[in-house]
């Protein structure tokens, strides 16, 4: 037997051991030389029916809860929790965490990206492209890919990109020039690439997409451009469309009249944040991001459907079920490209979804019906509800030639940060921040791929400082729980753990543990760089790790 | 006099070979505006006359450029060692095209003041009050000399309006200073005022130099640095009331003030 991981191929059980054990599958090291090698090989598949090879299936991305010690999609699973059921760091122990390893990427500016780890391989992305395997043991790189991008790309938020999807033996890279790349995962070699839409126009790419079924899901970035948003699904085997949803209607479609004129056609409703996925009801639950022009509703007068919206699609066909839309006729750009957790609590299945526009929503993720929407932060533009409970936009939020100020401003209470749903602790946890903007009108002609935002907007300094927390909200009250105030406002996403533990990063670099039931910081690390990324867990070797990126590096922290 | 009239002469020509395609253009200059108020105001203040964190652009004589050329230089790749940050790096969202550019240059110099303000102060006298009666020097430090509780100044007449420079020493706390920079993090460490309390009971009190949740680099007020854990702290208590004493018309007349402008107006330009 020639696999590392002492050669036993766990999967199915459920005892605690076998979620640290290296396997599943396994990564073969070096051929298997004799019969008998192959036979326990294959006898080991009789027994456990595992999946070899690295080949991840639909069925382990539906079932990733048997196996903690991997992190197959963005958020961990499909119901976009961001929990990991690992416990070995836990409370008692995690004032003990050290640094397993660092490895540095070389690319400069924010590094988003949250990896994934398949049976001792970690997977994930950089800034200009980047994409690399690491022996998540050793954090060795084992392939390394980056594009050769055209120099005339326009990444609207810079260069950056949030990771990979994985499905069978391929990993799956959306690019800022607006390709779909799906490398082999052994090597990271090109297996095929498709172009989604014209870079020149503003499309990019720089969401991890989602596998579902046999289908890549991904969505597009570029409602700074005046782009016409759309979620697309590849065929993971040949990268042909599948389908395409596009997130404004076109004539003759329902909600059309929702814009002014031709204005749809650059109406934006980009879908640049990862969705979630129900097996049950087969739907994938995708956000979508601001109206274009960003701040101006000039030219524009309608609710903008679907922009700011959930999106409840039928994973096969791409069709829409249900709509939710957070923000009407948006002028602040508060794009709902929130990660949208499903939860399942007193027999409702749910959707949970801390909005950039400062409100907590939870919507019924079986009609799209809204159940609550409560405010988590300083918020100035609604002070009244519609009938359904919707927060309704005062008259004292439109920005002027002469500036006006509203709260939340234009980066949100939240953004793209990933939150995380811990099970135990029944919260909801989220990175927030308050900062009110002076939203002032500085009208532009739409012109293809120049930017287009319609209103300038900075930092309004009676609002100072701005402050940024990490949130812990009860998702049946909308209530925050607790509440940590960083040093300053924070673009990291948030982890919580089995082992009763909540990790977040910060702009000043640290990457800290929280009690996840009282919000104390039980542990700390200086990274040395500011944190934009999303923490995750895995096990190597029977071994529980936390991964961050942060600076230009990703880190991986374990007991010693 | 004859070597500034030959610099000046120099800085004509180079102009005169760099120009933008742009220049001169009206429509240009107007779509510039918003370009302007999208990417520069922050700083810059919505007319380019400087917004208490910027220069005010509307002198004619600019100190980090002068050809259209350069100061496309300086908007695309932002200038080393200042707040000015490379064009798309500032977090404000899109990056600018080429064309994007030269119409803010085309309307920054459809904004200039060709004949640039006299000074209106003595700068001598600036000079004499800075390191004397006014006790600017006490805390300031100007060409490495002066004091360090408080920013170096040696090029804050370059980079900051008049009228910034005035409205920070009559109201030193509306808007406190920048400070530490760090490469990737939104916000600047400022010149908040601090007081701790250490476990053996000695009080410290200073300006933060930098702080995270966890622990504070402090400057005392005489100069000394204190690297501290907050939770070794028994008290830990910041404000944003300036360390800085606010200067009213009764501790420095107008016109003093206007003659320390001047000179910090002299040391920034150059």
């Amino acid at each position: 037997m020639t696999m590392r991981g002492a050669g036993k191929i766990q999967t199915g059980e459920r005892t605690r051991k076998s979620f640290y054990r290296r396997g599943h599958g396994g990564v073969p090291r070096r051929a298997p030389r004799n019969l008998v090698s192959l036979l326990a090989i294959c006898l080991a598949c009789v027994l456990f029916a595992s999946p070899v090879g690295g080949q991840v299936t639909f069925e382990r991305l539906v079932n990733s809860a048997k196996e903690p010690q991997n992190w197959m999609t963005y958020s961990g699973d499909y119901s976009g929790k961001r929990f990991s059921a690992l416990d070995q760091i836990n409370r008692t122990n995690v004032h003990s965490l050290v640094a397993k390893w660092v490895y540095q990427t070389g690319a400069t500016g924010k590094l988003e990206t949250s990896p994934l780890v398949v049976d001792g391989i970690l997977y994930a992305t950089a800034q200009d492209d980047r994409a690399f395997a690491l022996d998540a043991g050793t954090g060795r790189p084992i392939w390394m890919y980056q594009r050769q991008l055209p120099g005339d790309i326009r990444p609207c938020c810079g260069r950056v990109n949030r990771g990979l999807a994985i499905l069978g033996d391929k990993v799956f890279l959306g690019t800022l020039d607006a390709h779909v790349i799906a490398l082999d995962a052994k090597t990271g070699n090109v297996v095929w690439d498709v172009v989604a839409a014209d870079y020149r126009t503003g499309h990019s790419f720089t969401v991890a997409p989602l596998a579902v079924k046999d289908l890549v899901v991904i969505g597009i970035s570029g409602g700074e451009y005046g782009v016409r948003g759309f979620i697309d699904a590849y065929d993971a085997a040949t990268g042909e469309r599948k389908w395409r949803f596009y997130t404004v209607p076109g004539p003759d479609e329902p909600g059309h009249e929702s814009w002014e004129g031709d204005s749809w056609k650059t109406g934006g409703a980009p879908a640049w944040n990862t969705g979630t996925y129900d097996p049950v009801t087969n739907q994938i639950f995708w956000p979508t991001g601001n109206p274009a022009p960003s701040n101006r509703g000039e030219g524009r007068a309608g609710d903008n459907l679907y922009s700011n919206s959930l999106l409840a699609l039928n994973a096969d066909t791409g069709k829409m079920n249900w709509y939710f839309q957070f923000t009407k006729h948006d002028e602040h750009d508060w794009d709902a490209t929130q990660v949208p957790v499903m939860i399942d609590a007193g027999g409702k299945h749910l959707i949970a979804q801390a909005d950039r526009n400062g409100f907590f929503y939870v919507i019924d993720r079986t009609s799209g019906k809204l159940i609550s929407a409560t405010a988590y932060g300083k918020i100035t533009w609604s002070d009244t509800k519609d009938a359904e409970g919707r927060p309704v936009a005062n008259n004292q939020s439109s920005p002027t030639l002469e500036g006006r100020t509203v709260c939340p401003g234009a980066l949100g209470t939240t953004n793209f940060m990933a939150p995380t749903y811990d099970p135990q602790t029944a919260l909801f946890y989220v990175t927030a921040r308050d900062q009110c903007d002076i939203f002032s009108t500085a009208p532009q002609p739409y012109e293809a791929g120049h930017a287009y935002y319609g209103s300038a907007y900075f930092p309004s300094e009676e609002a100072k400082p701005y402050r940024g927390f990490l949130k812990a909200i009860d998702p049946t009250t909308g209530q925050v729980k607790w509440k940590f105030e960083h040093a300053s406002p924070t673009w990291s996403g948030v982890l919580s753990t089995a082992g009763g533990l909540v990790f977040t990063g910060d702009a000043e670099g640290n990457f800290i543990a929280f009690d996840a039931a009282l919000g104390k910081a039980v542990w700390h690390f200086q990274t040395g760089g500011a944190v934009y990324a999303a923490p995750m867990a895995f096990a190597v070797d029977g071994k529980e790790y936390v991964a961050i990126a942060a600076g230009s590096a990703v880190y991986a922290f374990g007991l010693p | 006099m004859g070597f500034v009239g030959l610099v000046l002469l120099g800085i004509a020509a180079h102009a005169a070979d760099d120009r933008s395609p742009l220049a001169g253009d009206a429509k240009a200059a107007k779509a510039g505006e918003y370009q302007f108020r999208i990417n520069c105001a922050l700083c810059h203040g919505l007319g380019a006359h400087g917004g208490g964190r910027g220069p005010d652009l509307t002198r004619a004589v600019k100190k980090h450029t002068h050809s259209d050329a350069e100061m496309f230089q300086v908007i695309s790749n932002g200038i080393p060692g200042t707040a000015m940050p490379a064009n798309g790096t500032n977090g404000q969202g899109v990056g600018m095209t080429d064309k994007e550019i030269w119409q803010i240059i085309a309307y920054i110099r459809s904004q200039e003041v060709k004949a640039p303000a006299k000074a209106v102060g003595n700068a001598s006298h600036g000079k004499d009050l800075f390191y004397g009666d006014a006790n600017c020097s006490l805390c300031h430090m100007i060409e490495g000399k002066g004091g360090r509780v408080g920013p170096e100044l040696t090029g804050v007449g370059g980079s900051r309006t008049r009228e910034a420079i005035i409205d920070s020493v009559r109201n030193p706390s509306r808007r406190l200073a920048w400070g530490l920079t760090e490469a990737t993090k939104e916000f600047p460490q400022e010149y908040e005022s601090v007081t701790v309390v250490t476990a053996e009971g000695k009080e410290i009190k200073g300006v933060t130099l930098n702080e995270d949740s966890f622990s504070v680099q402090i400057m005392d007020t005489s100069e000394q640095i204190h690297l501290l854990e907050k939770d070794k702290l028994r008290s830990f208590q910041k404000s944003r009331q300036s360390a800085m004493p606010v200067y009213g018309a009764d501790l420095l007349s107008d016109k003093d003030l206007e003659d320390i402008v001047a000179y910090l107006t002299s040391v920034g330009a150059k």
